[in-house]
């Protein structure tokens, strides 16, 4: 599948301003706003690690109470995202760890307990279950239960999500529904470079606990213009990335690329379909949906994790919730089959944009 | 078998009995053990390189008794799994192999040694390193090299791939994934094991890497509180992937982490250590419960195949301990030493290895990719009345 560059500044750009002044410390920063105040628009071209580790560089520039840490980060890590923190920030603030993902997320709760900013690395989403127990009970319940006395805002975890064409069982599962399941935290999954700058920086400065998942297929294969300065992009909006009026499609990360082309079959058979990324899915933009779907009538949910109990559940039960009388059909879901990431079938396993365009016209023929 | 005949005749110019290697595999599928048609040859005493240090225990002796058809049968048998490794290498480069593989040459005296000095009935369960381990517990090469390229053939079906070899006949309980989550199932069997009373123990293997996962240190203290007879061998190759031990425990001296749980440190490179220490742990285990072996190990490759392992170690250090350590280099001293096979016969039985391995390779390469069907097999226990969704959209619903 060849993820061709995508072109930076699109139409529906306009959407970003969330650009903060004021926790910038370095004039060299403020004076690069100063220059691009247009947004997003411009820049070099970079791929998606390269356009991470930018936004790594500018949260530890920015804060220097900010760290990086997890295994192998020190070298540049497995993905590159990681590469020249230690050479430019110092064995303090970007560190390695050892093997214990419980540890590490432990210990990032407790540093961003005392008000510091804990960059966290899972080396691959599949690894993230040993620290289930430290996000889900320690991170999202601590401003909880102290009564907003004590919080870890502070604390964003990064992660590789999702398939990559060989990954087999441990190395492609996309577990964002578990932690979608947890109030307390916020979820927010990029779908390209210029966009996962934005969201990072976004995600590190909100004071609240953020699992990022990076699209790992994307990491060498999506290039896109991505300008240098410190900017961020707004959580909890979604974004329309081509508009239509037959079917609402909402997705997130990769997939949205698989869906893309399958819009584009579907525009030739005369379907117009407006495409949705929602960028953060927890708290996710309902209303944002909302309004697509009551324009359209018809809703498609795509995701690579298993369809039964993913997050495309839930948009699935809200929207019918809240637009039941609209809808002209019943949502579609276009997931990941019901079981475990596989090895040499991931091209069946994997919900494909022939799959999306089925889909697409037995709802718009419903 | 017409390679052992072969053997045979060039060694009866020294006027000794049939020497019979221990022959793991046959390239034509289906275990194989030579029988013991001919006798052991000599035996002799055999000294480790380095003497075993022990934590709160008494380390056995430097001394290991050996024969010549156990000798033999270390160097047939590590050289194949060196033979094995090196062809997988080739095998992934040419995209045969995809996803991830993790290579163990440079810790065949590991698998060996330990094999040595137990039965099937022990159980073995190791992370995903495990090519040579399903070798030693009585895997072929063929189920081999078909699991690797995804093939029906393969010891899993194809469905696991290079991290998830098991062999149920052979007590090897796989072939995981998530470094550490091994330890504790490994505690589980000993547990089992130990109500079976069968006088069997169960080898739960990690890495250095692994050893600072807190579920290890769980597991070691149930199974000291229940006095199971597990025996956790860390295979120090003293990275774990790009980091080294020094920079991820503050304590590299794995074979004291049990604290109360006595451990030994063994030169893992040295297959007659592995072997007494094993001989010694699993008498230990079924007496007293849990001890930690650290064999002193190193890999040539990087962490798998899409790691150079060239970024957090110098060339240097790798080819210094191939010049120094190698395990298979230091059984071939021994052998000639002990005039047991003439360097010729040595190169020989290397070329039947390649030649095996070539073999085996071509045979698996028929094998096909599994059936689509085969992707909703083993969720659940067939007939559970269940249905999921097939390939083609709600249209093709299958009953699993």
């Amino acid at each position: 599948m060849a993820m061709a560059a995508r072109r930076g500044a699109t139409a529906n750009r306009g959407q970003l301003v969330g650009i903060l002044r004021g926790f910038s410390s370095s004039s060299s920063v403020v004076d690069s706003w100063q220059k691009n105040k247009e947004g997003i628009a411009g820049g070099k071209p970079l791929n998606l690690f390269s356009a991470i580790n930018q936004a790594l560089h500018i949260a530890l520039e920015t804060d220097s109470r900010a760290y990086v840490f997890g295994e192998d980060v020190s070298f540049g890590g497995v993905f590159r995202c990681t590469t020249g923190l230690v050479e430019r920030f110092g064995r303090k603030r970007v560190f390695n760890t050892p093997l214990c993902e419980q540890g590490i997320a432990g210990f990032a709760v407790g540093l961003a307990a005392m008000g510091n900013r804990a960059i966290a690395e899972i080396q691959f989403a599949d690894y993230i279950y040993p620290a289930f127990d430290q996000i889900v009970n320690e991170a999202a319940k601590f401003r909880y239960r102290s009564g907003n006395e004590f919080n870890c805002g502070g604390i964003t975890i990064r992660t590789p999500y999702g398939a990559v064409g060989h990954g087999g069982h441990y190395h492609s599962q996309s577990p964002e529904a578990f932690f979608c399941h947890v109030p307390g935290l916020k979820v927010v999954i990029p779908r390209s470079p210029s966009e996962a700058k934005g969201l990072l920086l976004a995600c590190i400065r909100d004071p609240n606990p953020v699992i990022f998942f990076e699209p790992k297929w994307l990491y060498r294969l999506a290039v896109e213009e991505v300008p240098d300065h410190d900017y961020m992009l707004p959580l909890s909006q979604a974004e329309v990335m081509r508009e239509g009026t037959d079917i609402t499609l909402v997705g997130w990360g990769a997939q949205l690329l698989v869906m893309e082309q399958a819009c584009e079959i579907a525009e030739k058979e005369g379907i117009s379909c407006e495409l949705i990324d929602l960028k953060t899915l927890i708290p996710w933009d309902k209303e944002a949906v909302e309004v697509s779907v009551n324009k359209t009538g018809r809703l498609l949910v795509s995701h690579e994790a298993p369809v039964t109990g993913g997050f495309g559940a839930e948009i699935a039960a809200s929207v019918v919730e809240n637009c039941f009388l609209r809808l002209e059909a019943p949502v579609a879901r276009v997931c990941g089959l019901d079981t475990p990431f596989p090895l040499v079938y991931e091209p069946f396993y994997l919900p494909t944009k022939n799959k999306i365009v089925d889909a697409i016209k037995a709802t718009v023929n419903y | 078998m017409a390679m052992l005949s072969r053997l045979a005749s060039r060694s009866s110019h020294l006027g000794r009995t049939l020497l019979l290697p221990r022959s793991l595999c046959c390239s034509t599928g289906g275990r194989h053990f030579a029988s013991s048609a001919g006798d052991e040859g000599p035996t002799f005493t055999v000294e480790t390189s380095v003497p075993f240090v022990g934590h709160r225990c008494e380390p056995p002796s430097r001394e290991v008794e050996t024969t010549a058809k156990e000798l033999m049968g270390f160097f047939r048998d590590m050289s194949l799994m060196r033979r094995m490794e090196i062809a997988a290498d080739a095998l992934y480069k040419a995209k045969l192999i995809r996803g991830f593989c993790h290579l163990y040459d440079g810790q065949e005296a590991v698998a060996v040694g330990m094999e040595a000095a137990i039965t099937r009935k022990d159980a073995i369960i190791t992370a995903y390193r495990d090519h040579c381990i399903f070798l030693s517990r009585g895997g072929n090469l063929v189920e081999t090299f078909a699991e690797l390229m995804g093939r029906r053939a393969g010891c899993s079906n194809g469905k696991g791939g290079s991290m998830h070899f098991y062999k149920k006949e052979g007590g090897f309980f796989g072939g995981h994934g998530i470094v550490g989550a091994q330890v504790p199932l490994g505690c589980g069997l000993a547990f089992a094991q130990k109500y079976l009373r069968e006088e069997t123990v169960t080898f739960a293997m990690y890495g250095d890497g692994a050893a600072n996962q807190g579920q290890l240190f769980e597991a070691l203290n149930i199974s000291a509180l229940w006095d199971l007879p597990a025996i956790l061998i860390c295979e120090n190759n003293h990275y774990g992937m790009g980091t080294a031990e020094w920079r991820a425990a503050k304590s590299p001296a794995y074979y004291k982490r049990g604290d109360y749980v006595p451990g030994l440190k063994v030169d893992g490179m040295d297959a007659f250590a592995v072997k007494q220490a094993c001989k010694f742990a699993k008498e230990h285990a079924l007496k007293n419960g849990p001890i930690i072996l650290e064999m002193d190990t190193y890999r040539y490759h990087g962490h798998s195949m899409s790691d150079p392992g060239s970024t957090y170690r110098t060339r240097d250090e790798i080819s210094n301990v191939r010049q120094e350590r190698d395990p298979i280099e230091r059984v071939r001293k021994l052998i000639l030493l002990h005039d047991l096979a003439s360097v010729a016969e040595l190169k020989d039985i290397e070329k039947e290895i390649r030649k095996e391995v070539d073999n085996a390779i071509a045979e698996a390469k028929e094998s096909p990719l599994p059936d689509p069907s085969e992707l909703f097999t083993d969720i659940f226990v067939k007939g559970c009345g269940t249905e999921v969704y097939g390939v083609e959209r709600k249209e093709n619903k299958i009953l699993i």
